[in-house]
């Protein structure tokens, strides 16, 4: 094994398989990364991006392929192999164990560090700070992992994987969770840090792509579909190369059709979780034929307001109508009666039940109709037969429409919803970060439906944080701070930087903080 | 001062009761912040208690007979040892749902005790067991005295390993790596945290230490054996260690409670205080149910994953 080598100096990967029950997640993917470079490695949800990655660090065994390191093969049987030959990764779900502190996390990874029968802890706080200066990541060796922001664990887990001497970095999506001025600095910290190591770097976002790598290679279906210098392609063919067709995200372009509200939401006050009024008197309409975007940094009030109008948390004062019938205080089941669909946040939990198979979940809010049940009896054939029809409309990617929808990649579970919820023909749909963590592909697919959904008089509440999303897409734009809607301005109005203060809580008039 | 002697009393006796909760419920600690819920605990203490007392009974009167008790703490915790293996094997190795592989445990162990005392034993046979080992000077002070300082050794030793859990679990590289794989399992292992190992060595002691809680109960609480002799003190173990926040503190509280309530318990039958005994006898057993139930439900500090098997090639 190459161990003790200073440096890694390339890594090659060649050949590797992996077949997972029903779906072949690599397909005989060959990839080089040499000293001093960046590869970024791209593809849509489910392309088999973490799958490989996990391959490199010996958490899964491939089914057929090698692996060398300056050249020598190795074999990784688990993640110590992997580490001890220098390879550190950064995973898209935090590595860390929550209840403990930081430095108790680095100690848990390096048997040098942590002492042979007394935990030093001291030998790690060293190592961590160490590695903080020279790579200016602040870092607090004591605080408990469960009490930091995102962005903070995501410097821990850096950190951590240096603090176990990796020569060689291995990023899944470091970025998905991180705002985009943590972002930048991340992208800033990682092209000094190839001059000492070269890594591999998994993202959707293209632009973070341009900015890191020197060359790319892009999967699709499990195999490698293109490999190159990114220097060489824009963002446009790269991103046509991911999805296998030119990718052109559509723009809300159609004339102010709007007609009467539908959705009207008046001096609405919830309790957040904690107690305190997480919507504090919030306001806002919908009209037909209109999508009204709601920015506003995550926190302040978004979740509270999809749950009220979702019947799933109840209002303590206020009204919410849609088309003239009031939903406060109604349960669920009545909510989705009156005509209203709903793409909660979290799609693996609130979303769909990952045991059922899409069959079941695609009927879910159904299966009581006279469509899919006779009397107490369930009528399969007629769910199985909607979710072939509704697998082909929405181009649902799955092995077949019995198969658990929890298994599914994040962009196809969000079509399964987006199927089950259009389908139904809903007067007003509310749709909460609709497109987080998706690649380009699935992103497109949905903006699509979510226009096509407006020019059909649907009304349209479309909760985001990214602000191209909401300026593309929008007819009016409300910003939501603290509970309450600072102002709604119309889409062709709004810029990055007015919808940034208004973000931040500056009120326009008098430019002083809310 | 009357009083004051009916409390010493209630203590004295209360506090050597705790001894066979405190140990079983420390050993299950450490299952349970490895990620693992041994409710066969129950079974493991049935066979610990009739190992322990076996050799005393077979070398009765013979040469050996002053080294029985030593022979049966060994056999006791190296079976709990292996019903730990045992337990590892099924829920670690092969991933079986941990709360009906415990019950089976559970009656593997009190099935094969009762059935190998019926066989070698035959009915119930007292043994000379072993006697409180008072320190001399200490076990004089007034009123703590008899309480603390005049235990058997499993009571010296069973409060000992309340210092000696929490050093282990917080202070030692295998701790953390205890605490790590019962909330964390994939992040331990992808820091090179072997899981499953872990688990089976937290398995093991946890074994040991039912089964030399099950010894006590035979060789120094009752001095004989009888095929119910644990009486639910596992499953008590148990749930003790949800009262205790899977800290080795909070489980010497809740041992000593429970024991010393049901310690009052008995205090009212032989004081003859007119009230039912039932209900005395129920004190103890409802104390834990409504602890249990008001207690704080808050996993932030205890292993999140508890209960759930671990496999590394599953998809995210």
């Amino acid at each position: 094994m190459a161990k003790n080598a200073d440096r890694i100096t390339e890594l090659r990967v060649e050949g590797i398989t992996k077949r997972f029950p029903g779906t072949l997640a690599c397909d005989a993917i060959s990839l080089r990364v040499g000293e001093g470079e960046a590869l970024a490695l791209v593809g849509e949800n489910g392309a088999g991006k973490t799958t490989l990655m996990n391959i490199l660090m010996g958490l899964y065994q491939p089914d057929e392929g090698k692996i060398f390191i300056n050249g020598s093969p190795v074999r990784f049987r688990t993640p110590n192999d992997a580490y001890a030959a220098g390879i550190g990764m950064v995973h898209q779900h935090f590595m860390l164990v929550p209840n403990m502190t930081v430095a108790e996390n680095v100690a848990l990874g390096s048997a040098e560090l942590r002492g042979r029968f007394r935990l030093n802890l001291g030998a790690a706080r060293a190592r961590i700070r160490q590695i903080s200066e020279r790579y200016g990541l602040a870092v607090l060796p004591d605080a408990y992992v469960w009490q930091l922001s995102v962005g903070e664990q995501q410097r821990v887990e850096l950190v951590k994987t240096l603090c176990f001497g990796a020569k060689f970095l291995i990023l899944d999506e470091p970025t998905s969770a991180l705002t985009p001025q943590e972002t930048d600095e991340l992208i800033a910290l990682l092209s000094r840090m190839t001059a000492d190591m070269p890594l591999i770097f998994i993202s959707h976002k293209l632009a973070e792509v341009k900015a890191l790598s020197n060359k790319v290679t892009i999967l699709r279906a499990g195999r490698v579909a293109f490999s190159g210098d990114t220097a060489d392609h824009s963002s446009a063919d790269l991103a046509a190369l991911m999805t296998g067709h030119e990718v052109k995200l559509p723009c809300n372009e159609c004339a102010d059709g709007c007609g009467e509200t539908l959705l009207a939401v008046r001096d609405l006050k919830v309790r957040s979780d904690r107690g305190h009024y997480a919507l504090d008197g919030a306001s806002l309409e919908v009209r037909a034929g209109e999508i009204l975007g709601l920015a506003g940094v995550s926190g302040n009030g978004q979740r509270e307001l999809a749950d009220a109008l979702a019947g799933l948390r109840s209002a303590e004062s206020g009204s919410i109508a849609l088309a003239g019938t009031e939903l406060s205080g109604l349960a669920p089941r009545q909510i989705i009666g009156a005509g209203m669909g709903y793409i909660p946040e979290d799609r693996q939990t609130e979303g769909i039940v990952p045991s059922f198979s899409v069959s079941e979940n695609l009927t879910l809010k159904d299966f009581a109709s006279p469509r899919f049940a006779a009397g107490p009896f369930l009528r399969l054939k007629a769910a199985d037969a909607n979710a072939a029809e509704l697998k082909k409309r929405y181009d649902i990617r799955c092995p077949s429409t019995a198969t658990p929808a929890g298994s599914l990649s994040g962009g196809n579970i969000q079509k399964v919803i987006l199927a089950r919820e259009l389908a139904r023909g809903p007067k007003a749909l509310v749709a909460v970060y609709p497109t987080r963590g998706l690649d380009m592909g699935a992103e497109e697919f949905i903006h699509k439906r979510l226009l096509e959904l407006r020019c059909e008089g649907v009304a349209v509440l479309l909760i985001s944080e990214e602000l191209d999303e909401l300026m593309n897409l929008s007819d009016r734009i409300a910003v939501i701070y603290k509970g309450r809607i600072l102002a709604t301005i119309p889409a062709q109005e709004a810029t990055r930087a007015r919808l940034g203060a208004l973000m931040a809580g500056l009120r326009e008039e008098e430019g002083a903080t809310a | 001062m009357n009083l004051l002697l009916v409390l010493q009393n209630i203590l004295a006796i209360g506090v050597p009761f705790s001894v066979a909760l405190l140990l079983a419920a420390l050993g299950e600690m450490f299952n349970q912040r490895a990620g693992v819920f041994n409710l066969g605990c129950e079974g493991i203490m049935a066979m610990g208690a009739f190992l322990g007392f076996l050799p005393s009974f077979l070398l009765k009167g013979g040469a050996l007979a002053p080294w029985a008790p030593a022979i049966g703490i060994a056999c006791a915790a190296l079976a709990g040892v292996l019903l730990g293996l045992l337990f590892g094997l099924v829920t670690v190795s092969f991933r079986a749902p941990q709360g009906i592989a415990g019950i089976g445990l559970q009656m593997l162990g009190w099935g094969t005790a009762g059935t190998l005392s019926r066989h070698f034993v035959g009915g119930v046979t007292g043994i000379p067991g072993i006697d409180a080992w008072p320190i001399p000077g200490l076990s004089k002070i007034p009123f703590l005295g008899p309480i603390l300082f005049s235990m058997t050794p499993f009571g010296y030793f069973g409060f000992l390993m309340v210092p000696i859990s929490w050093y282990v679990l917080f202070k030692t590289p295998w701790g953390l790596k205890v605490r790590a794989v019962g909330t964390h399992p994939r992040a331990a292992d992808t820091m090179g945290t072997n899981v499953a190992r872990t688990r089976y060595q937290a398995l093991m002691l946890g074994g040991a230490m039912a089964g030399l809680a099950g010894a006590y109960l035979s060789l120094a609480q009752a001095k004989m054996f009888a095929d119910d002799i644990v009486a639910g003190r596992g499953f008590i173990a148990v749930a003790l260690v949800y009262f205790g926040r899977w800290h080795p503190l909070y489980i010497l509280g809740g041992s000593l409670l429970f024991s010393i309530a049901q310690s009052f318990q008995l205090a009212i039958q032989v004081l003859g205080i007119d009230f039912p005994y039932e209900f005395a006898v129920m004190l103890p057993y409802v104390l834990v149910i409504l602890v249990l139930a008001f207690a704080k439900n808050s996993r932030l500090r205890g292993p999140a994953e508890l209960g759930k098997p671990y496999n590394r090639e599953k998809r995210v």
